[in-house]
């Protein structure tokens, strides 16, 4: 029997306190289309880095067989020469450059160091023709629609010879109609030949083109499906993608939520004229008093573009819709009137948008509330100190000295600066966007312990979170969001994780 | 561990701590002792040394406000020529208009911020590169400066009010303590040192009382000595020849007022937390837009006081005032410990930073070396602070 074109054996990955792949096995036939699903955090961009060669060989344990024969990729050169592409959900094109220049890009035909265009164009020409792009390949990429980006992506790849096609979420971008004509091109390819690895949070998609789906979970290869035997639906996909088992880290708490409502959305609409696309649309919720609300769904389904619109931070935007802030309707045009308002919200990236990592642990506590400390603009360095160490102990930061560089804490230690910093401004409302991303389960906990202690003591949380488990556990009520609508509203008794996915995946 | 012992521990720790800190005002007296030494002690006399203070002050106060520009991920190449131009616009009104010194350097103090402000606006409202922003401005500056001198050539300033700026010096009192030397300008310098001392050890109490950790006893009495000897030699040296200058009262005050600004002021910090991470300081509720327009606005008029400076000084305001200094006050926040990501940097290091700049410069015109080579040496000297502020930043991350 001939072997299959790929084969991933006892994969294991780790990071720093983190396992991201433990013992994977993957293998894909030639000429199917193979579906890779999961959860956020699954596994499934840490097993295509590792396939790439993004991950050198030696930095993961296993075997890569390409056509039963071993390979070792140091880098991603490696990888393209045996016929491997991939496609990253961050298109890798240079958007002032055109498309034929694109496409060849770092494989340039050449002779002597000198480009042969007119060679260059036809066989650009040629690839454009393969996807079905029809764009003149002299148009610059920044001038052409996402979809076609896309499609420009593919014909790269294809100039390459490449066997393996590799793309992941490709649709979650793209419009209905770009979504479908992608999958048509999809399954044109796979007849011609190319195998294609997909990967993709749009369970409709999958049932759609698979052949074959492998479901991921944990870092653990859970099972491998055959739509030729009838073995995949949504029901199997969503069963296998969840049932993480929920252990008992979810502190109780002990607190009454009012009838009061603090935050209202009501037909919350939010447009990127850069995209092209909304947001969000038709967004309504509620957010009362003494309550954590969970905000669920994938990556990608609009729920930090929720926070930040609401927060003030969205100047590229064009919103609708009204925004209530204890029965007062506000516009914030910038984070600094929010804040003054009564809200607060705790990025999901903490080092590039939560602290100044060359700052220390005081100054960062007392960024957003520095005026708190001051008398006609200079701050009393005495009083502030005496702040900074409230926080370092009441959140138990672990640091030598408040003096430290936040760049040299822990994970979870940054992140407890961050809420330091957000309670000091004492806010009515606690937006947590992925408020325990890449931390350690010790620190988790605490900050669990934390928001039950707010929440008791009379503040709204919305907390958005990836991890079902997390919202489960903590919320009282949660929504779940899903292309930029609110797909949904569950009381946390009624929710399980099933329920949540089958919701987050309909688009 | 005996008291010796446990003192030599003591300054270890405290100079390990601060090295990059230390490390500029060692190189400042390396400088100055190798000068020293080469022109038979020419370089450390009291005339030389009041002579290089006041050079450097139309760099200094344009280096302090670089500094603040650098921190926040910008750069101002456009403030050379503002300050020519201002100069030459204060030279007109005193000349031509007639007016007096006490209205013409506030009207220039307001235009050079008004300047500010217009070089900003593209880089606020529009993300245009400040590198562009301000180069149109050092073009356009340029050609002001051209076109308002073009009639008259240089043009001659005989208000001795406003020469004194860059040429006077403080008066004295009418009785002398030590003989040659000028008294008021001791007795400032003793009153610096009784104000440093008085405000180090009560911001010490104060602390102590909220239980805070502060230098222990010996560091702390080695760093008041130190410091307060090295205003009094500074006091005493300027007494040597004429007293204090206004030129250095002015770069001091502005030094003191900058200082201040950064270190103790919610506006300083701020500015910090923009140049550390912009995205990060609006999350916060900073508005980087006003922050930019405030720190632009602070450098325009710092160049309208280098101009005051520089045209005061030479009594005149000529068709190239103002060439280069943009470079040179750039090399001297380099020097002084700016860094280009931003976040980092402070006005003692910059002015110190300036001090080296223009102390390379007049140790080597003494010792007669010829100017290809002051820039070759200038050049190194560059290129061997800033990799020496990388090398020991790195270091001090990783401890």
């Amino acid at each position: 029997m001939e072997p299959p074109i790929l084969e991933m054996r006892q994969i294991t990955k780790e990071f720093p306190g983190v396992r991201a792949l433990d013992n994977v096995t993957f293998s894909v036939k030639r000429g199917e289309i193979h579906c890779l699903v999961g959860e956020n955090g699954a596994g499934k961009s840490t097993l295509m880095k590792v396939l790439s060669g993004v991950y050198p060989y030696g930095s993961y344990s296993g075997e890569i067989l390409i056509d039963g024969q071993p390979q070792r990729f140091f880098g991603i050169a490696d990888s393209e020469r045996v016929g491997i592409g991939i496609i990253y959900q961050e298109l890798a094109l240079v958007p002032e450059l055109t498309v034929y220049e694109n496409i060849f890009l770092g494989h340039e035909i050449s002779r002597n160091g000198v480009i042969d265009w007119n060679e260059t164009i036809r066989r650009a020409d040629e690839m454009l023709r393969k996807v079905r792009l029809n764009v003149n390949p002299a148009a610059k990429i920044r001038d052409l629609g996402v979809g076609k980006q896309q499609l420009v992506e593919i014909a790269k790849a294809l100039s390459r010879e490449v066997k393996l096609l590799i793309l992941d979420e490709p649709t979650a971008a793209l419009n209905e109609n770009d979504s479908e004509n992608l999958l048509h091109l999809l399954r044109e390819l796979r007849d011609h030949g190319v195998t294609c690895i997909l990967i993709s949070h749009k369970l409709k998609e999958v049932l759609s083109v698979a052949d074959t789906v492998t479901v991921l979970r944990d870092g653990k290869t859970v099972c491998t499906l055959d739509a030729h035997k009838g073995e995949v639906s949504e029901q199997a996909l969503i069963r296998n993608m969840v049932g993480r088992e929920i252990t008992n880290i979810y502190p109780p708490r002990n607190h009454q939520i009012s009838d009061e409502v603090m935050l209202e959305l009501r037909n919350w609409t939010v447009y990127s004229p850069e995209l092209g696309r909304y947001l969000l649309r038709d967004v309504n919720l509620q957010v009362r008093k003494g309550e954590i609300v969970g905000l669920a769904g994938l990556m990608g389904a609009g729920r930090t573009e929720l926070a930040l619109s609401l927060f003030g931070n969205a100047p590229a935007y064009r919103i609708s819709g009204e925004l209530w802030l204890k029965g007062r309707k506000h516009t914030f045009h910038h984070p600094r009137e929010a804040i003054a308002a009564g809200l607060a919200y705790v990025s999901e990236d903490r080092k590039a948008k939560g602290l100044v990592l060359i700052q220390d642990v005081r100054q960062n506590i007392t960024l957003a509330n520095l005026q708190a400390l001051a008398k006609n603009g200079v701050i009393d360095r005495n009083a502030e100190i005496q702040v900074a160490e409230g926080y370092r102990k009441s959140l138990n930061i672990k640091t030598p000295t408040i003096e430290q560089q936040v760049v040299n804490l822990s994970g979870g230690n940054q992140q407890k600066v961050c809420l330091g910093k957000w309670l000091f401004v004492r806010p009515d409302v606690l937006i947590l966007d992925e408020p325990t991303r890449g931390i350690d389960v010790g620190a988790k906990y605490e900050i669990y312990q934390l928001m039950n202690r707010l929440v008791e003591e009379g503040m709204s949380i919305i907390m958005i979170s990836s991890e079902l488990p997390e919202v489960l556990g903590m919320s009282d009520r949660i929504y779940v969001v899903s292309g930029g609508r609110i797909k949904g509203e569950l009381p946390v008794a009624a929710a399980t994780q099933e329920k949540i996915m089958e919701l987050a995946v309909d688009y | 561990m005996t008291t010796q012992a446990a003192f030599v521990t003591n300054l270890q720790r405290a100079l390990g701590q601060n090295i990059r800190q230390y490390g500029m005002f060692i190189a400042l007296f390396v400088i100055m002792i190798i000068f020293s030494i080469t022109t038979n002690g020419i370089f450390i006399s009291s005339r030389n040394l009041s002579n290089l203070i006041n050079q450097t002050g139309y760099i200094a106060v344009l280096a302090v406000g670089m500094t603040l520009v650098i921190v926040i991920r910008h750069i101002d190449l456009s403030v050379g020529f503002l300050a020519g131009f201002l100069g030459a616009v204060a030279a007109i009104a005193l000349r031509f208009w007639d007016l007096p010194t006490i209205v013409v350097v506030p009207m220039v103090l307001v235009l050079g911020g008004l300047a500010g402000l217009l070089t900003a606006f593209p880089v606020a409202e529009l993300k245009i590169p400040s590198f562009v922003a301000s180069l149109a401005g050092w073009l356009i500056y340029r050609g002001a400066l051209q076109l308002v001198t073009a009639g008259t050539g240089t043009i001659i300033i005989d208000d001795e009010t406003f020469n004194a700026i860059g040429n006077g010096f403080i008066p004295d009192v009418a009785f002398s303590i030590v003989p040659g030397y000028h008294t008021l300008t001791l007795l400032l310098g003793v009153l610096a040192i009784v104000a440093f001392v008085i405000s180090e050890i009560r911001s010490r109490n104060k602390k102590l009382a909220y239980n805070f950790e502060v230098l222990p006893t010996d560091m702390f009495v080695l760093k008041l000595v130190f410091i307060s000897a090295l205003i009094g030699l500074l006091a005493w040296i300027m007494a040597g020849y004429n007293g204090l200058s206004w030129t250095m009262v002015i770069v001091l005050v502005v030094v003191a007022i900058y200082h201040f600004i950064t270190t103790q002021t919610v506006l300083g910090r701020h500015i910090y937390a923009v140049g550390g991470n912009p995205e990060a300081a609006e999350l916060s509720g900073i508005s980087v837009k006003r922050i930019t327009y405030i720190v632009f606005a602070s450098m325009g008029v710092l160049s309208a006081l280098s101009g005051i400076l520089f045209a005061s000084r030479l009594r005149s305001a000529t068709t190239t005032a103002g060439t280069l200094f943009e470079l040179d006050a750039i090399a001297a926040a380099y020097i002084g410990g700016v860094s280009a990501a931003g976040g980092v940097g402070n006005v003692i290091g910059s002015i110190i930073g300036a001090l080296v700049y223009v102390s390379l410069t007049s140790g080597m015109n003494l010792m007669g070396i010829d100017i290809a080579y002051q820039y070759i040496v200038r050049g190194l000297v560059l290129v061997a602070a800033v990799v020496f502020d990388v090398t020991t930043r790195r270091r001090g991350r990783a401890g």
